[in-house]
């Protein structure tokens, strides 16, 4: 057996070498961790979590919980409206929302996908608080004990919650008795919801308020469901009574109130576009963003004024193209030059291309924007040297012309230096050897020098349209309605319309498009010889 | 290309010339609208052209009045100072935590080495919008958090939200330059120092440092001028009270534009040529250095 190769600590070589490397790795690792853990902390899990945004839809099952679950059975081909007891779900769903005032934002939510329901929401939430006061009247009649919120927190709190509440100095959060949930499940569950916005939102007592109409509504249900339910310690003769009594009162006629409220909750659309959107996750605003449109019939086209978003990532992808061809075309030349020249002279003229590169996009921006004004130099100098008339000065801003320009100068840096770097390693003999081979300057720059150009190309086009497609700042300035991209629409919906889903849902695609771009950029030129100014 | 021989008929010296005509009036295009604001700024008129007695090289069309608003105004020197403020702390973060995570990724056996760089450099990669909203909404509930469960001030708060922000931005651009500066670097010198007796962190700041210091420094450059530069982010993340100068030109561009926008454009493009010529400096002495320029 061969002797093994030992190390001076006296372990074999194998395992000390493999010691070595083990902690070289974890060197490493250590060193890069801080920052790794920084970017996946403040970049990459937020914008991971706003990507999320574009499918989720939890806005609607946790604003109107019980609407939703009343609905499930809905069908609009045999029942055009939904019955009673959905719109006295929706009613005690609409009471808790209006109350901690998130109805408007389910509206805005809802509105995304049928105009008008958010104007619904908000006059029915004003309305709502009123629905069922004729119930009310007739449990106060019967007893004004019905009135007194002592009587409520008698039947519905936990003894023990009674208890706290009586030794703490602020009131512990409500806790229904379990009897009470066994016996009056619905009204329990209301009550909890009346308890809880009582104490949170409004900084109340439940022992001191009234509940709303809504509770009594579930407390009439639950009392045609059972006339004589149990509850241990409850005040004496006070459910019997009104168990009896229940049945003889005038029956709340919600939906009429509603429909009397907004015509609008008559109507079938509503409904179905809350049962449609009713899942806690949607594929609604991926939908939206390429103009189709999920019905209850389907997934169909968005009506003809609607459709802007395919017709806006087409224009965004032939503005890009446009931007990166016309980067092609004059950053060729500039490249071949800069590559050709002695260093010196080289050196000289690059500093001229790096100027702009370093130069604050803002800067840039705003030149243009004074220069192609109508009164701006530009068409002063055509006017002066008698081009144009002076009535007709040219329109070369606030559309695409004035994006093409703005960004073609503002790229051109990241099309002419990878450019340059590639041409500087093609040996200029090739060229003398193809002419004295017999081709005339042409063949030999299309058929020896060229293709050698190539791969700088296709970085320099890469950069460019990966850049461009994204591109918010410029377009937002100098290309008014007709020469804004797909990031400007973004931008809209985050800060004005405030459809972060959507948002989130274009946002989604425009990602997968640049990632999709990244990669073959890695493949061809390696994000490793990615250069920064020369 | 270079000269043109005697021998060249007719039709390739006009080429020759045409092509340089062709590369120059390209040339004009990439500097002219950056050069032109220099004057224009100097305007006594509140227009954006030039006026005829600017023209006419009359002393009385021009003023420093843009540059006296630019200095004075509030609406100008509050945003001048914040992007004064957040732009360092955003350098140095950057560069600190850029710096070592690429002396770690320059490491012979660096496991996932791809996929760490790719998240790494992937704000830079990610267009500015995206990154934008994704921080809007984690910043807003971070600031949330910070003001009410450590009591920090709202206008803290935001600083550091646009810092933190900025400082992501900037750190693809560290990790570039410094890991190009770290492929030239000699790791025998690192043994060598650890063979006569240097700790690690001796051996880093008196061996190493020194070496890479050009890429770090220019790294930083990067960083900075990002940050001084950025503007999306900042609209989405920062308050008013932290409107940087970029957001302050932003804004004067959409809305109502005022000519004092010049003078603060050619005050930046200033503060652009000396870091150009710091950056161009910083990469002929490592050329140098590394004994790859010959000059």
């Amino acid at each position: 057996m061969a002797e093994q190769m030992m190390a001076a600590d006296g372990r074999t070589l194998k395992s000390s070498l493999n010691r070595a490397l083990r902690r070289q790795k974890l060197r490493a690792l250590l060193l890069i961790t801080p920052l790794l853990l920084f970017i996946l902390i403040t970049f990459v899990v937020p914008i991971g979590q706003m990507l999320f945004r574009s499918v989720e839809n939890q806005i609607v099952g946790d604003t109107i919980p019980r609407t939703v679950e009343a609905l499930a059975d809905w069908d609009a081909a045999t029942d055009p409206v939904p019955d009673e007891d959905v719109f006295r779900a929706f009613a005690a769903d609409m009471m808790v929302a209006v109350e901690e005032r998130v109805h408007t934002r389910l509206g805005s939510r809802l509105n995304y996908e049928t105009a008008g329901i958010s104007s619904q929401f908000r006059r029915s939430g004003r309305d709502v608080e009123d629905m069922g006061e004729d119930l009310t009247a007739q449990f106060t009649a019967l007893d004004p004990a019905w009135a007194d919120p002592a009587t409520w927190v008698a039947l519905m709190a936990d003894p023990d919650w009674i208890a706290d509440s009586a030794t703490a100095q602020t009131e512990p959060a409500f806790v229904v008795a379990d009897a009470a949930r066994d016996a009056l499940p619905r009204t329990a569950d209301i009550y909890a919801d009346f308890a809880r916005v009582t104490q949170v939102a409004n900084n109340d007592s439940p022992t001191e308020e009234q509940p709303w109409n809504v509770v009594y509504i579930a407390l009439y249900q639950d009392l045609i469901a059972n006339p004589a339910p149990q509850i241990a310690g409850a005040p004496d003769g006070l459910l019997g009574a009104a168990g009896a009594a229940a049945a003889g009162f005038v029956a709340p006629d919600i939906r009429a109130a509603f429909v009397d409220s907004d015509a609008g909750w008559g109507s079938t659309v509503t409904w179905q576009t809350i049962q449609t959107y009713s899942p806690a996750y949607t594929s609604s605003y991926f939908l939206n963003s390429i103009d189709l449109k999920q019905t209850p019939d389907g997934i169909e086209m968005a009506p003809e004024n609607q459709q802007i978003y395919v017709k806006l990532f087409i224009r965004t992808l032939i503005m890009s193209l446009t931007i990166m061809v016309s980067c092609i075309l004059l950053g060729y030349p500039v490249a071949w030059m800069l590559a050709n020249l002695p260093s010196r002279q080289a050196n000289l003229m690059l500093i001229l291309v790096l100027l702009p590169f370093w130069t604050s996009l803002l800067v840039r921006t705003s030149a243009w924007k004074v220069l192609l004004q109508q009164q701006g130099v530009i068409n002063d100098l055509l006017v002066w040297v008698g081009l144009v008339a002076d009535e007709s000065r040219l329109t070369m801003i606030n559309n695409s012309t004035g994006t093409i320009i703005a960004m073609t100068h503002i790229l051109l840096p990241f099309m002419i230096l990878p450019l340059y770097s590639v041409m500087k390693t093609i040996p200029p003999s090739y060229l003398r050897a193809a002419k004295s081979l017999g081709a005339t300057n042409w063949t030999a720059f299309w058929r020896v020098y060229f293709p050698q150009s190539v791969p700088g190309i296709g970085a320099g086009s890469i950069l460019v349209f990966i850049l461009s497609i994204g591109y918010y700042i410029t377009p937002e300035i100098v290309g008014g309605t007709s020469g804004i991209f797909i990031s400007n629409r973004i931008a809209y919906h985050i800060s004005s319309s405030l459809n972060w889903g959507l948002a989130a849902a274009l946002g989604t695609i425009l990602l997968a498009v640049v990632l999709a771009l990244y990669w073959a950029y890695d493949r061809i030129v390696g994000i490793d010889n990615v250069k920064l100014g020369g | 290309m270079t000269s043109l021989p005697i021998y060249a008929t007719t039709g390739q010296k006009i080429w020759h010339y045409t092509f340089r005509v062709i590369v120059g009036l390209i040339l004009f295009f990439l500097i002219a609208p950056i050069i032109i604001i220099i004057p224009l700024s100097f305007n006594a008129e509140s227009f954006f052209t030039f006026t005829p007695e600017m023209l006419a090289l009359d002393p009385a069309g021009y003023s420093l009045r843009h540059y006296r608003d630019f200095f004075t105004n509030p609406d100008w020197i509050r945003p001048l100072q914040n992007s004064l403020i957040i732009a360092p702390f955003a350098t140095v973060l950057s560069v600190s935590l850029g710096t070592l995570a690429a002396i770690g990724l320059s490491q012979s056996h660096v496991p996932y080495r791809r996929a760490i760089m790719a998240i790494l450099i992937s704000p830079m990669i990610v267009p500015l919008i995206i990154s934008a909203t994704g921080m809007f909404f984690f910043y807003s509930q971070m600031g949330l958090w910070m003001e009410d469960t450590l009591g920090f001030s709202r206008s803290f708060t935001g600083y550091v939200k646009v810092i933190l922000a900025h400082a992501a931005l900037g750190i693809p651009f560290v990790i570039i330059t410094v890991t190009a500066t770290l492929v030239g670097f000699d790791h025998s010198l690192t043994r060598a120092a650890a063979n006569m007796g240097a700790t690690p962190t001796q051996t880093f700041f008196k061996v190493q440092m020194p070496l890479i210091l050009p890429g770090v420094v220019s790294g930083g450059l990067f960083a900075f001028i990002t940050s001084f530069d950025e503007v999306v982010v900042v609209l989405f993340v920062g308050a008013a009270a932290q409107k940087t100068l970029p957001w302050q030109m932003f804004t004067g561009l959409r809305e109502q534009i005022s000519p004092t926008i010049l003078a603060a454009a050619t005050v930046l493009v200033a503060i652009s040529i000396v870091l150009l010529a710091t950056v161009e400096m910083l990469r002929r002495r490592s050329e140098r250095l590394r004994g790859l320029s010959p000059n």
